[in-house]
């Protein structure tokens, strides 16, 4: 391999006339393309010198078929000069820095000295911009008067004159700005930064126009036999029209006006044909209306060559579709149709031991009928690298060719490692190897607890997978794409896969509090685990039927040797915690794989926190914490399974007590806020330091009104219990919280627009339906009902207008968070940890001198120190510190 | 606040530099009119020591050599 090569400098330079000339093979003078007969022109924009496309023609340039021949290029000369759009800004640099008569800078020699000490700095660039030239109006070299140059886009260009103390713009031609241009000296450009060797700046402004191969803009034959022609070749069309028929009129001697609408109609296309989307142009439009993608939109954007063609690119061997879930199947694997199964394939070389089975491969064919079926193959690769398609009657023949050397290309089957992706992939865990479980239906299908690293959910997303060809890719995935190595999260040390939503439910409500399970009742629980005693019954009835307690069967998913206190997320951080006593059952104790006292919810299990988790995987590694979300996920589901779990609208329904209680607490709040604002008016008020009394009144009033609502929230929190599926989900963890319920059963609240009450809309007043000037709660936006018991029209108006801040808050987000994202990928994306710690670029350019500071990987830490002391101390002493 | 900016003497440099192999151009920067590269009088071409406090690992040193600010 080449060792790589340094780029000490890139130097941009200007096509000129003469090169354009120089590398065209052919001037092209007709718009037509094809004859009748469908051959090319001679001399128009499908001419044979250019290159060709058809099969069979052969190139008059080099003499190659369609695919050897790279194109050529020609050239259309144009009846006048047209500017170049794309150096409009420093065409008008150029214009306003040099004298309109002798073209030398603006500048006496003197002057040049002090704005550029070094014309030679290494670092060379701009050395002299606009605003080193004081508006000067005489020339330092000739004396002569300088006019102010006006630039309109996209390519007009004028001077403006005094005249009779009027001002008045007469335009330039690009024939005078060429003019202009040429007459600038060379010493004086490479002051600007300008190298006149390889672009003199007249060579912004065309004369000649060189035509691209048609190997880059390729007509097609649609399916009624029409040809179709690039968008490129149809601009070509209207350069040479117009191009022709300026000529003509210049040499019949058509009046001035003519001309100039024709040089402007010239310039127009010409300047679309470069760019079609130029601010102050209307784009060039295909007969159906769609603008035309021309030059410079083939280059930019996300599907331009750079973004679309060159960074990114569509691959083989992947597939698509709907993901939906199953929590039966382990983390580490994903539900493969098996419609896909059979499209997609493995090459496996055939040697001396495999032959046989290569063989069956072979005979089975492309043809799976059902799940049950063995897998197949589909193509065979001979060692000459011929692919051989199975199908049909050619399965024995090929079978029986077969030897070491041969390739087959194996249908998926169950096990096969595979890369599974959603997009964006905003974090490496984004992208994970999981092993296949080929089954029926159209859908991937995964288990619910790996939604968080992707951020997938089921409401139609779409993943896709990627299937490694050669054996290091699939090294690669097993040993670190692997979903089991990416259970901790680099970005906080933390698991990031784990229990969600009905998971913390189920978990949370099988292990709440104690209770009691039969025999029966426990093998339904555990009946797809792999265990081989259960353990001793917690309790026997005097008639001998023996119970298991809740405990216990959590217990049995948990490693042996496992010793964790901690306080779960139902705690309430009493001001003194009773330990084991606590009321809620939120101190968990877990002794030798024992849950002692406790419930397990998300702070235990959930994505994102985890604690035993965590614990598992630093005690015995990722593997038995993947088979511990495994054991997980089935436990709870069958967990919430046992007394089921639903939520409806009568979920919200609060007795006839609360409701009185709630709207007295909130007559109470707005008589308090009227008080307030009494006081305010007769001037009583006393403002708080560094605010003015309105902005005191109006902190008061949106602490009353919040604190009324909380208060409803309470009212209503104390009526409904751990029996309610919403409390049961805002304790566990599993989704929502107090506040989403205090909005549906109590109250919802204040609605804000930045933090502040809702004040625009009309004269003084938020809406006609209130007095001017009126700062009562309801007349800005304070909604004194619930989502259940409905809101009023005005109430409901106000609930839009908190909601779009919202909506808007996101959208905005999102998009310069991904821009910021884009930019910080591009660029970080190539350095790399070196052996002796450094972080280093591709040359070796040190950026930090160790990784982090502290050379420390945070997925070996916890939570951000190196070690987790306390964790450690806890499970030796078993008691919390 | 400021970390502690020390320029390096030349026998420091090429340890430095052979410590981690690297030549003189795979250096981070710092431009020759920063401040604190102003206060140690510091010269373009020289090192510089930096020794700060870090969150995670208590003590970071860092070196750069210095530049002229490119014009503009
Ligand atoms: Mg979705
Ligand atoms: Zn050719
Ligand atoms: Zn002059
Ligand atoms: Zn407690």
């Amino acid at each position: 391999m080449p060792s790589p090569k340094r780029i000490g400098k890139i130097k941009f330079g200007l096509l000129s006339p003469k090169e354009i000339r120089t590398m065209s093979v052919r001037k092209i003078i007709w718009a037509d393309t094809y004859d009748d007969d469908g051959f090319p022109y001679p001399q128009g924009l499908m001419d044979l010198a250019l290159g060709v496309i058809d099969p069979g023609l052969r190139c008059k340039t080099c003499d190659q078929k369609a695919a050897d021949c790279p194109g050529h290029f020609g050239h259309i000369e144009l009846a006048k000069p047209v500017i170049h759009v794309g150096y409009t800004r420093l065409i008008r640099k150029l214009l306003r820095v040099t004298c309109r008569a002798c073209g030398r800078l603006l500048l006496s020699p003197d002057e040049i000295q002090k704005v550029s000490i070094t014309a030679e700095d290494e670092f060379g660039g701009d050395v002299l911009t606009e605003k080193d030239i004081k508006k000067e109006r005489a020339c330092p070299h000739c004396g002569e008067l300088q006019l102010k140059v006006n630039f309109e886009k996209p390519t007009t260009f004028s001077e403006v004159l005094l005249e009779d103390g009027k001002k008045i713009e007469h335009k330039l031609t690009p024939a005078d700005i060429r003019a202009r241009l040429e007459r600038i000296p060379d010493s004086d450009l490479r002051l600007l930064g300008i190298n006149p060797d390889v672009a003199r700046p007249e060579w912004t402004i065309l004369t000649v126009l060189p035509v691209p191969p048609v190997t880059m803009r390729p007509s097609i034959i649609l399916e009624n036999g029409q040809r179709s022609e690039d968008d490129l070749t149809h601009k070509l069309v209207d350069i040479i029209r117009i191009n022709q028929r300026f000529k003509e009129n210049q040499d019949a001697g058509a009046p001035q006006l003519i001309i100039e609408d024709l040089w402007e109609l010239l310039q127009y296309h010409v300047t679309t044909y470069l760019d079609n989307e130029v601010a102050g142009c209307p784009p060039a439009r295909h007969r159906s209306g769609r603008p035309l993608k021309t030059l410079s939109q083939r280059l930019k954007g996300k599907d331009g060559r750079f973004r679309g063609s060159l960074s990114g690119k569509r691959v083989n061997f992947s597939a698509r579709t709907v993901i939906s879930p199953n929590p039966n199947l382990s983390v580490t694997e994903v539900g493969v149709p098996l419609s896909i199964a059979i499209e997609m394939t493995v090459p496996i070389r055939v040697t001396a031991h495999n032959i046989e089975e290569m063989r069956e491969l072979v005979l089975r064919g492309p043809e799976r009928k059902s799940l049950k079926v063995p897998c197949g193959a589909n193509y065979v690769i001979r060692p000459d690298n011929r692919r051989l398609r199975l199908g049909g009657d050619n399965l024995e023949t090929i079978a029986e060719q077969i030897e070491p050397g041969y390739t087959v290309e194996r249908q998926l089957r169950d096990g096969d490692i595979v890369l599974f992706n959603r997009q964006p992939s905003l974090h490496r865990m984004s992208i994970m190897a999981h092993r296949i479980k080929v089954m029926d239906g159209k859908t991937f299908r995964l288990n619910p607890a790996v939604c968080p690293p992707y951020n997938a959910d089921f409401d139609g997303d779409e993943m896709n997978l990627h299937v490694p060809q050669t054996e290091e890719a699939r090294a690669e995935a097993a040993i670190l794409i692997a979903v089991q190595e990416n259970i901790l999260s680099p970005r906080f040390g933390g698991p990031i896969i784990g229990g969600i939503h009905d998971h913390i439910s189920g978990i949370f409500m099988l292990t709440h509090d104690l209770r009691w399970f039969t025999k029966s009742e426990i093998l339904y629980l555990l009946k797809y685990f792999e265990f081989e005693h259960l353990p001793e019954p917690g309790k026997v009835e005097e008639d001998g039927t023996p119970f298991w307690s809740n405990k216990q069967v959590f217990s049995i998913i948990l490693p042996t040797g496992l010793n964790m206190v901690f306080r779960a997320s139902s705690c309430v951080n009493c001001d003194e915690c009773k330990d084991e006593g606590c009321e809620r059952d939120a101190f968990v104790r877990i002794i030798d794989g024992q849950l002692q006292t406790g419930t397990i919810d998300k702070k235990s299990i959930g994505a994102f926190d985890g604690a035993i988790l965590n614990r598992i995987i630093r005690q015995y590694g990722m593997e038995r914490a993947s088979h511990f979300i495994d054991d997980m996920t089935r436990l709870s589901i069958r967990g919430i399974m046992i007394d089921g779990f639903s939520f409806g609208i009568d979920d919200e329904d609060l007795s006839r007590t609360e409701y009185g209680q709630i709207e007295d607490e909130l007559s109470k709040a707005e008589d308090d806020v009227d008080r307030r604002i009494r006081i305010f008016q007769e001037g009583q008020l006393e403002p708080m330091p560094g605010r003015t009394p309105e902005e005191t009144l109006e902190m008061q009033i949106m602490q009353v009104l919040g604190k009324a609502r909380d208060r409803t929230g309470e009212i209503a929190g104390r009526h409904l219990g751990l029996g309610n599926s919403a409390v049961l989900m805002a304790v566990s963890g599993a989704r929502g919280s107090m506040l989403n319920l205090t909005q549906m059963a109590g109250c919802i609240g204040q609605q804000s627009v930045r933090g502040e009450r809702i004040m625009r809309g009309y004269e003084e007043r938020t809406l006609p339906h209130y007095r001017r000037g009126d700062r009562g709660a309801d007349a800005h936006g304070f909604i004194k009902h619930s989502y259940k018991g409905g809101l009023s029209p005005t109430e409901f108006f106000f609930h839009a207008i908190g909601g779009r801040e919202g909506l808007v808050d996101t959208a905005v987000r999102t998009s310069q968070s991904g821009y910021l994202q884009r930019r910080l990928i591009n660029a970080l994306q190539d350095l790399k940890v070196e052996y002796d710690g450094t972080v280093r670029t591709t040359m070796g350019r040190i950026i930090q001198y160790q990784y982090g500071e502290d050379g420390t990987d945070p997925m070996k830490g916890a939570f951000g120190d190196p070690v987790d002391v306390k964790g450690i101390v806890e499970s030796i002493l078993k008691v919390e510190v | 606040m400021v970390p502690d900016h020390q320029v390096m003497s030349e026998d420091e440099v090429k340890t430095l530099l052979a410590r981690y192999s690297i030549t003189f151009e795979q250096l981070p920067k710092i431009y020759h009119d920063d401040a604190a590269v102003k206060q140690i009088n510091g010269k373009v071409g020289d090192v510089i020591q930096i020794v700060r406090q870090s969150q995670t690992a208590g003590i970071a040193e860092a070196y750069r050599l210095v530049i002229r600010r490119p014009k503009k």
